[in-house]
């Protein structure tokens, strides 16, 4: 599917649609650019600080897309009690950008989930389809490092 | 049907909401989300009242009346619900009440007073962002904001713009505008409706009071301040006088207080913008000009078709606003009579609006300066005024300076949505026919509906008109001409609802009552004066005679018209 196909998919002029609008175009490009939202306002006749408040107040849209890296740092109880706010404030503090943003070169994303189910090897976190268990602070560094060095091979 | 609030019986209409009926009542209760005649959201909760039989408190802004309703406005567990409300509010506020421009005058510290709020009970992280400063018009400051939603609201259903929304949610939301841009850089008309009806400091006006102290201390500046029409029955108010108080001689004495050195009236330049857009009008009319001819002295309004319908510009009509025009005449012809060079002098504008900050800035408006250097709103008068410790209602009432201190009742009415057209009409009619019409009032264009229709018939020439406030009310307006269907000649349109007399940069808090009162008293004026429309000013006729030439002619395209930029949304 193409972003063209998407807005002969749905009538003009209709507020209504904006919600599926979205998350099709976010299908077409793994996020929603800047760019679409404008065009999103005017084929829906919005204005674009609405499509913008919308695409903002719901978790599933992204406007930024997704680093090489996805690192997906895990919320939950288990991993909160082993120290996960750490893990993630070392990644942040390492990486340069909050939970939800994405480095400027591109590299890396993180995110926060709320449970991975592997509570027996917390604090875990998860780096595209790649687990870490048992994480100290020293090793989240060791493990940005070593990603950060692949990129420059 | 028969309610009961706190234990009395009263009458109520079936359908209206508990809060309506109480208001009416005398029954005070507090509200931060309402905005009378729009849709309630039922937000912020500040006005939750008690129901017998419901099981928690709801809402009364948007709860309605039913058959026997029994309603507690002011029990414990009412007050102890709003106290809590009230100190999370706080909670996530700065303590900056000391410094910030809305102390005194702001709902959220009436609330914690009235809730006799002590301590802060709730501490925790506070939200944390930029002030948005990079306009000629509005300041933002989202630490302040209370997520009530009325500016939102204003911008999107009364004014259909749409620059600002919710964005984000839960701890981190706030209102900004999209991709939590500036409000310079995207289609924001600056009306200042959304200023008016913020209930603390989280928007309010560009101030623009110090560098008109500056001016005034600087010996080698001569300064000269206008004041527009709907400014001289508003100021009143800020110094706790009737709505509606005439006090345009205790202004001009009281800029003479500040040290201001003129004193000109900006009714003087409604009068002159009348002579070139009747003018103007009659060209386009006889010529087979661009028709209907739109109204520009809403600089809110100019942006907005700036942005929204930049190929209507053609019709919009190319005279400067009035303080425009005025301060083009303060810095040629005034200024040569008096033997000052132009950029020795400074012209300061009081005006009830916002967007004549940033129009102030256009740099089409300028001759070899800037035609007007500052403007101040109402509110930043009243307190320079009081900055200067004058005792407002004591002054004794001063006139203006001349040459451009007269003016006619046309101009006087150019403060409300109407006066416009109407000021146009009288002059209009006297071109084309040489005498002034018998009954120079025009009821059908008076009123305090948004949109006034009128069909006149002069000479045998018949033109339709139309008076528009509130940007809302424009659009089918603007889609008629789009499709060729309308059948207008002119169309005055005013950004703010009922116009200048309700701007962005009149006191706060407004509400309709007021705002009624305001115009009564610009329709007082009108009656009052001798001259009533802008062909008799004495002063207008000399200053084409020595001056400017013919209405419309060379010099006066040059210096009382303007052009204009398309701009799109972006
Ligand atoms: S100034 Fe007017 S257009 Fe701009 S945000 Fe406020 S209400 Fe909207
Ligand atoms: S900026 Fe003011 S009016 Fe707008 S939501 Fe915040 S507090 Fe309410
Ligand atoms: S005023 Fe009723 S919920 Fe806000």
């Amino acid at each position: 599917m193409q972003a063209s196909d998407v807005y002969s998919k749905y009538p003009g002029n209709d507020p209504s649609v904006l919600i599926p609008i979205l998350q099709d175009v976010q299908e077409v490009y793994g996020y929603v650019p800047e760019e679409e939202l404008h065009n999103i306002a005017k084929h829906t006749r919005l204005p674009v600080s609405r499509v913008f408040g919308v695409a903002t107040f719901y978790n599933q849209f992204r406007l930024t897309p997704l680093g090489k890296n996805v690192i997906r740092v895990c919320r939950g109880t288990a991993c909160h009690v082993k120290g996960s706010l750490d893990i993630l404030t070392t990644l942040e503090t390492e990486l340069g950008i909050k939970a939800g943003g994405t480095t400027r070169d591109g590299q890396f994303t993180i995110e926060t989930v709320a449970c991975m189910g592997a509570c027996s090897i917390a604090p875990v976190i998860s780096i595209n389809d790649e687990f870490f268990g048992g994480l100290t602070v020293k090793e989240v560094q060791k493990l940005i490092a070593s990603r950060r060095a692949e990129k420059s091979e | 049907m028969t309610i009961t609030i706190n234990n009395k019986e009263v009458w109520a209409n079936p359908g209206e909401t508990i809060l309506t009926v109480a208001q009416r009542e005398g029954v005070h209760i507090p509200t931060l989300c309402y905005l009378k005649n729009l849709t309630p959201t039922g937000s912020c909760r500040i006005c939750v009242v008690e129901v017998e039989g419901q099981r928690s408190l709801v809402p009364s802004c948007a709860f309605p009346v039913a058959e026997g309703m029994k309603i507690q406005t002011n029990s414990p567990q009412v007050r102890r619900a709003r106290k809590t409300i009230v100190e999370l509010l706080i909670a996530n506020h700065p303590q900056d009440c000391l410094v910030c421009v809305r102390n005194g005058n702001c709902e959220l510290q009436k609330l914690a007073e009235q809730y006799e709020v002590r301590d802060h009970r709730y501490q925790g992280e506070r939200r944390k962002a930029k002030i948005d400063l990079a306009s000629p018009s509005i300041e933002r400051d989202p630490e302040k904001c209370i997520l009530c939603g009325r500016c939102v609201r204003v911008c999107h259903e009364v004014q259909n713009v749409g620059a600002i929304d919710f964005v984000r949610r839960g701890f981190h939301s706030t209102v900004a505008p999209a991709m939590d841009g500036s409000l310079n850089t995207i289609a924001c008309v600056f009306c200042g409706q959304c200023v008016v009806v913020c209930p603390v400091g989280a928007l309010r006006e560009k101030g623009s009071q110090k560098g008109v102290w500056e001016a005034i201390n600087n010996p080698q500046k001569h300064v000269v301040a206008q004041i527009a029409p709907a400014v001289r029955v508003a100021l009143g108010e800020e110094f706790g006088m009737e709505p509606g108080s005439i006090v345009t001689g205790k202004i001009t004495a009281a800029l003479r207080r500040l040290g201001v050195d003129r004193v000109f009236d900006t009714n003087f330049g409604a009068d002159l913008t009348i002579i070139e857009e009747a003018h103007e009008l009659l060209h386009r009319v006889n010529h087979k000009g661009v028709l209907p001819l739109l109204s520009s002295c809403s600089p809110g309004w100019v942006k907005y078709v700036e942005h929204f319908y930049p190929d209507l510009l053609p019709h919009v009509s190319t005279c400067k606003s009035p303080h425009e025009m005025e301060g083009a005449m303060i810095k040629s012809y005034y200024a040569q009579k008096v033997g000052i060079d132009p950029k020795d002098v400074f012209v300061v504008s009081i005006m009830p609006c916002i967007a004549k900050k940033f129009e102030s800035q256009r740099p089409e408006l300028a001759d070899e300066y800037q035609d007007v250097d500052a403007v101040l709103t109402t509110r930043e008068l009243a307190r320079m005024i009081k900055a200067a410790g004058i005792d407002f209602a004591k002054l004794s009432e001063e006139n203006f300076d001349d040459p451009m201190g007269e003016s006619t009742g046309a101009a006087a009415i150019f403060g409300t949505s109407g006066g416009v057209l109407e000021a146009a009409l009288r002059s209009a009619h006297y071109y084309l026919t040489g005498k002034d019409m018998d009954q120079i009032e025009f009821s059908s264009v008076r009123g305090l509906a948004g949109v006034r229709e009128a069909t006149v018939t002069i000479n045998g020439l018949t033109l339709r008109v139309a008076a528009v406030s509130g940007l809302k009310n424009v659009d089918k307006f603007l889609e008629g001409i789009r499709t060729g269907d309308s059948p207008y000649h002119f169309i005055e349109v005013m950004a703010c609802p009922n116009g200048c007399i309700n701007g962005g940069g009149q006191p706060i808090p407004s509400d309709p009552e007021k705002v009624r009162k305001r115009i009564e008293s610009l329709y007082a004026i009108d009656r009052s004066l001798p001259k009533r429309a802008s062909h008799h000013n004495e002063s207008i006729i000399k200053l084409y005679k020595e001056f400017l030439g013919e209405p419309n002619g060379h010099k006066a395209h040059e210096l009382l018209h303007t052009e204009f930029t398309e701009r799109g949304v972006e």
